[in-house]
């Protein structure tokens, strides 16, 4: 083990917008070595972009959850299991198996389609700000006015979920991944969830809708393959992934561009940068950094260590994200470094799905929310706002005061 | 400057067409297609970041 082995990683963010420093001395001294996993267990810690993105992108590297090894730091052993118990999807299927199940719903998520819902996203954010500019009193809480229902609107119309459900996916979906939440509100949430879109995708089988679950039936059905299993998969998948995640980028980033004022200027005075912008706050917030779990399925030499077979591997997103190497004065925010190469949506295959549908809503957000309400501003000191920082997958804020 | 795109490489992330809609494309199905496989100029800067960006390595500069 090595001389870090006090503390079990991954470390919390001490400072809401900072690297854990022991995350930096790794990177500094040990960039791949095995460490001791918060909750138990161990892996290779992977700290640098550049063997990380490799290690990404290295078919020797499995995703595949049931692997014995499989890293899933912060769970315990009740919480593994139940992990392993989420309905199967291409998010822990290898090679030609996860392509065939990606290359399924790949069509729904190309720029051209995603540009084609820019008008209905853009309704979408007005009325929320709309009912923010309504409200009667001040502060409001940014994440259950904004941050939470712009994307959860969005996804839940594009798969064909009822919106009308939200409170029930998006409680179900926040007790499995929040910090402070038992090992049995954690197992009844997911079999909740497991159990409506089990019955949902029934219902869409029998009934199909302008919707993506209903042409995801329909062209299984033409292949002849309507596997109902793995459509809750995909289902389970895509809603969980399609709003918490956004919902937090959106809360760390207003809270990152009002502490950066000047950065919050260029994009108010010139919204062609704020592509550029949404970039640099996906690397420098990094939500998930642990999207990058993997266990070996061989022997591979990378960066003078073996990692041997059936070992966990974690390529930090965190880390590579503040590599200075790929990312000179890493831990500044800056909306002209152009840092496109940063690996906030991981990195070969498994390179988040929904991507450009994300850059889509946190661009439309930002750019609507300045615009309308240029005054915007915290309603408390930073060091009050509840971070997530004992949450085990993502990062975000629990609740964010803010007025005007 | 001569590109290649390796379709059953392609995992339809669409960072090409990010970087650049007149020279990356997407088929119906997400996956990547070229439209034109001799970029110049800036065409041909930015098809190095496509290189650079793509998860996959679908995309392969073949001549200089």
């Amino acid at each position: 083990m090595t001389e870090f082995s006090t503390v079990d990683y991954p470390a919390v963010r001490s400072c809401p917008f900072a690297e854990p420093v022991e995350h930096t001395r790794l990177r500094e001294q040990q960039p791949i070595t095995k460490v001791p996993l918060t909750g138990g267990g161990e892996a290779w810690w992977v700290a640098r972009h550049a063997e990380g993105r490799a290690i990404l992108a290295d078919a020797r590297f499995s995703k595949d959850r049931s692997r014995p090894n499989y890293p899933m730091p912060g769970f315990d052993e009740a919480m593994r299991k139940q992990f392993r118990m989420q309905p199967p999807s291409m998010n822990s299927m290898d090679g030609s198996a996860h392509a065939a199940e990606r290359r399924a719903v790949l069509g729904e998520f190309t720029v051209k389609r995603l540009t084609a819902l820019r008008p209905r996203i853009q309704k979408i954010v007005d009325e929320r700000i709309d009912a923010m500019l309504a409200a009667e009193t001040r502060p409001l809480d940014l994440v259950p006015t904004l941050s939470l229902p712009v994307p959860s609107l969005v996804i839940s119309e594009l798969l064909g979920v009822p919106y009308s459900d939200h409170e029930f996916f998006e409680s179900r979906t926040m007790t499995m991944v929040s910090g402070n939440s038992s090992a049995e509100g954690r197992s009844n949430a997911m079999k909740e969830l497991t159990g409506y879109l089990g019955e949902l995708v029934l219902e869409k089988a029998s009934e199909p809708c302008d919707d993506l679950l209903s042409r995801l039936i329909e062209r299984r059905r033409q292949e002849g393959d309507l596997d109902l299993q793995a459509l809750l998969g995909m289902a389970f998948l895509l809603l969980g992934a399609g709003h918490e995640t956004t919902a937090n980028m959106i809360s760390l980033g207003v809270i990152a561009l009002l502490e950066h004022p000047a950065q919050l200027a260029m994009i108010k005075a010139d919204p062609g940068r704020t592509p550029a912008a949404v970039e640099e706050l996906l690397r420098y917030c990094t939500i998930v950094d642990l999207g990058g779990t993997r266990v070996a399925t061989e022997d591979v030499a990378i960066g003078g260590v073996t990692i041997p077979a059936d070992d966990g591997v974690i390529v930090s997103l965190l880390s590579a994200n503040r590599d200075p190497e790929p990312f000179p004065n890493a831990d500044a925010l800056d909306i002209d470094r152009g840092g496109r190469h940063h690996l906030a949506f991981g990195f070969g295959p498994h390179q988040c799905l929904g991507q450009n549908l994300a850059r889509l809503e946190l661009q439309i957000v930002f750019d609507t929310l300045f615009r309308r309400i240029p005054a915007l501003r915290l309603a408390v000191p930073m060091n009050e706002i509840p971070f997530k920082s004992d949450a085990p997958i993502f990062y975000g804020a629990y609740s964010l005061p803010v007025t005007w | 400057m001569r590109l290649t795109a390796d379709t059953g490489l392609c995992v339809g992330a669409g960072q090409c067409v990010l970087t650049d809609p007149a020279v990356f494309d997407q088929d119906d199905d997400g996956i990547v297609a070229l439209l034109t496989d001799q970029p110049e100029g800036d065409a041909a800067n930015r098809a190095v970041t496509a290189v650079a960006v793509c998860p996959s390595q679908a995309i392969t500069i073949i001549e200089g």
